[in-house]
């Protein structure tokens, strides 16, 4: 919990409305809470049954923060526009556009990596800002938008990448001038203990923190959330629900080009099948996390906390013995077991305030 | 209130529990100290990826040992990379990984030898396996497979072939156009290699066509995958040219299968990823427990041919999920 959130609760118990009520029942009315609980009744289950076979050692530690960290910077980023009250559908695919024009500037054309990274970004947010648009102007369902845009993205990265170098994977990009600044700032780890602890975790932990602020306390923060719960209602207010609306999907391109630069850093290439599914893996996240899908009500904490645990169980798995078939199950009934937990949750935090 | 989210979360962790449970059961019955991890990066709803677990299963069973097959959800590096250094975490016994992209899962590889772990290559990676480490690879080279394929057509009185390419780019499919263009220069034969596009059959099969018939002289086809060896086999009969035209494919599939039986079909170029999963295994416990390792960089398991001698024999295999 940040110190932001824990004033919060301050600023809540001096609410009248909720006097009366115990300070268990107010906690719990934190939309994260169902994932909090979710995320340390996962690490006990994998402590037991895996304890023994490296999932509590630092290694074991690292490798699987490392895949929640990398999930994670998306689902802080969708966990925002969720509470917009859109889904983006697109990011996957941006995930993979953006990773292939960093690695075709550098590999192909001989960039050096921070002007391709750049490029890679604005291409991002133009993306973004192209969904936006067109859910804003034509107010169909933002779910459909970037359902098209999924495909027409990760067409035009196979399609482009093929024309232009005939192949569909590249590497090499340790030669490029700038790696290795790149190298540190993107996908270094951090030894501690001899276990490598990935440098993403720090920008997963930073944004968290950041969107936690923007959310609980700026201005920006009320828009995204009176745009999510009535948009009628925040454009009367005066807020500028377009503005707002245009500013989320360029912030989950603005992620998924970020996780784009990490991955290609780290794997020191691309190929053009790079981030699919990610979409769903990061809306599972949000939504375990607490937050709406009708918008509105959610938590960056609790995106946060979701992708902790798809990283616990994902890597869980292997500790675990289990074989990958059985992956998908789980995540399924995770999903399933979170979304009964946070509405049980809110039902009886509700019950508390009447 | 606290009690009945208490009694939620319990029940959740029990349903958990229980699904893990059975499945870590089941394998802890083996009895076994040695402990495996497989991650490749074929799913095993992919019938060929299938064959290859059932191969690791087969050894587990066989050598009692205890083995884990992990792959991503779909075709992901930077996922398979984690998943490889979950399994070096795991501290296993051995681990046997696939190299498609070398360079994305190089550090985990390279991790999980300097961990000490012994690691043996399976599928593909051949050309890296060594660099990174890797004790053996197991698996089919390329342009070796193309080159036992020319050799088979040259012996069946093919002079001019055609080598379809259905995927202009991929490093693996030009190696075996490039072997069997060798072999067949060899015997005197020459090769053309024409392109064609699977997206869409129909004009693939009048490229096809026009090649042969364009050209009396050509007399055998070989086809870089079972999707290209259809229209291929369309085109044949379409032209009329059944017998006089020889076809052979790489991999097998139902509809090959049927072609060979029935005669249409020369042969098909089979890798035999059974053992791509099976002998790793075999491998890895007498290194463990023996000492033991191959002297050669790579164990070839193909080129392995399925001609109409064995056919009925290998249709009989795949039914039971083993070719």
């Amino acid at each position: 919990m940040t110190s932001s959130s824990a004033e919060q609760e301050i600023a809540a118990a001096q609410d009248d409305r909720l006097l009366g009520s115990g300070a268990l029942s107010r906690l719990l009315v934190r939309p994260e809470m169902g994932a909090f609980f979710g995320a340390a009744a996962i690490w006990l289950y994998f402590a037991i049954v895996a304890g023994d076979r490296g999932f509590l050692n630092l290694g074991g530690t690292a490798s699987y923060l490392e895949v929640s960290a990398q999930l994670g910077i998306l689902a802080v980023a969708v966990a925002l526009l969720m509470i917009g009250g859109e889904f983006d559908l697109s990011i996957g695919s941006v995930i993979g556009a953006a990773g292939m024009i960093l690695a075709l500037l550098t590999v192909n054309y001989g960039w050096n990596i921070w002007p391709a990274v750049l490029v890679a970004v604005i291409a991002s947010l133009a993306i973004g800002f192209l969904n936006g648009l067109l859910v804003v102007r034509t107010g169909l369902p933002s779910f459909i938008i970037t359902l098209a845009t999924l495909f027409i993205i990760r067409g035009l990265t196979i399609a482009i990448t093929r024309l232009v170098t005939g192949r569909t994977q590249l590497g090499g990009m340790r030669d490029a001038a700038g790696y290795d600044l790149a190298q540190t700032l993107f996908a270094s780890e951090i030894r501690i203990r001899g276990a490598g602890f990935s440098v993403s975790i720090l920008w997963w932990m930073g944004l968290t923190i950041i969107a936690t602020w923007v959310l609980l306390r700026t201005r920006f923060g009320n828009w995204i959330f009176g745009v999510g719960g009535n948009e009628q209602a925040a454009r009367n207010l005066g807020v500028p629900v377009m503005r707002v609306k245009v500013t989320l999907f360029m912030l989950t391109a603005l992620a998924a080009s970020l996780v784009a630069v990490i991955q290609v850093i780290g794997s020191t290439g691309a190929d053009v099948l790079r981030g699919q599914q990610q979409e769903f893996y990061a809306i599972i996240a949000v939504v375990i996390g607490g937050t709406l899908l009708t918008g509105g009500y959610g938590s960056a904490i609790g995106a946060a906390l979701g992708a902790l645990i798809f990283g616990m169980v994902r890597q869980g798995i292997v500790y675990a013995g289990v074989d990958a078939d059985w992956f998908q199950v789980f995540l399924g009934g995770m999903l399933l077991i979170a979304v009964l937990i946070n509405r049980f949750v809110r039902n009886r935090a509700m019950e508390s305030r009447r | 209130m606290t009690r009945n989210i208490r009694c939620l979360l319990f029940a959740c962790l029990l349903i958990a529990s229980s699904g893990l449970g059975l499945t870590s059961s089941a394998i802890a019955q083996d009895g076994e100290d040695l402990r495996f991890i497989v991650v490749s990066h074929g799913q095993a709803s992919d019938p060929f990826w299938s064959v290859v677990q059932r191969g690791a299963d087969a050894a587990a069973t066989d050598l009692g040992v205890t083995v884990e097959y992990q792959a991503p959800t779909t075709y992901n590096m930077v996922e398979m990379s984690q998943l490889i250094d979950a399994a070096v975490a795991s501290q296993p016994d051995g681990l046997v990984v696939s190299i498609p992209d070398g360079e994305a899962l190089s550090p985990a590889i390279e991790a999980a030898v300097a961990a000490g772990i012994p690691v043996i290559s399976m599928n593909s990676g051949s050309d890296v396996a060594a660099d990174l480490g890797v004790m053996v690879h197991v698996g089919q080279t390329e342009y070796e497979a193309g080159f036992g394929g020319g050799q088979r057509m040259a012996e069946a009185g093919v002079t001019n072939a055609i080598c379809l390419n259905q995927e202009v780019g991929n490093a693996g499919l030009e190696a075996r156009c490039a072997g069997f263009t060798d072999a067949m220069s060899e015997a005197g034969g020459t090769v053309e290699v024409l392109v064609v596009d699977l997206n869409n059959p129909t004009e693939a099969q009048q490229r096809i066509e026009a090649a042969i018939t364009a050209s009396d002289d050509v007399n055998g086809i070989l086809a870089l995958g079972p999707t290209g060896s259809l229209p291929a086999l369309m085109a044949i009969e379409a032209a009329g040219k059944t017998g006089d035209v020889q076809i052979a494919t790489f991999d097998l599939s139902p509809e090959v299968l049927t072609a060979i039986q029935d005669g249409t079909m020369l042969f098909a170029i089979d890798q035999q990823q059974f053992m791509q999963g099976y002998l790793p295994i075999v491998l890895l416990k007498l290194y463990v427990t023996n000492a033991n390792s191959i002297a050669n960089p790579i164990l070839m398991t193909g080129p392995g041919f399925v001609t109409s001698e064995n056919v009925d024999q290998v249709i009989d295999l795949t039914a039971e999920g083993t070719r």
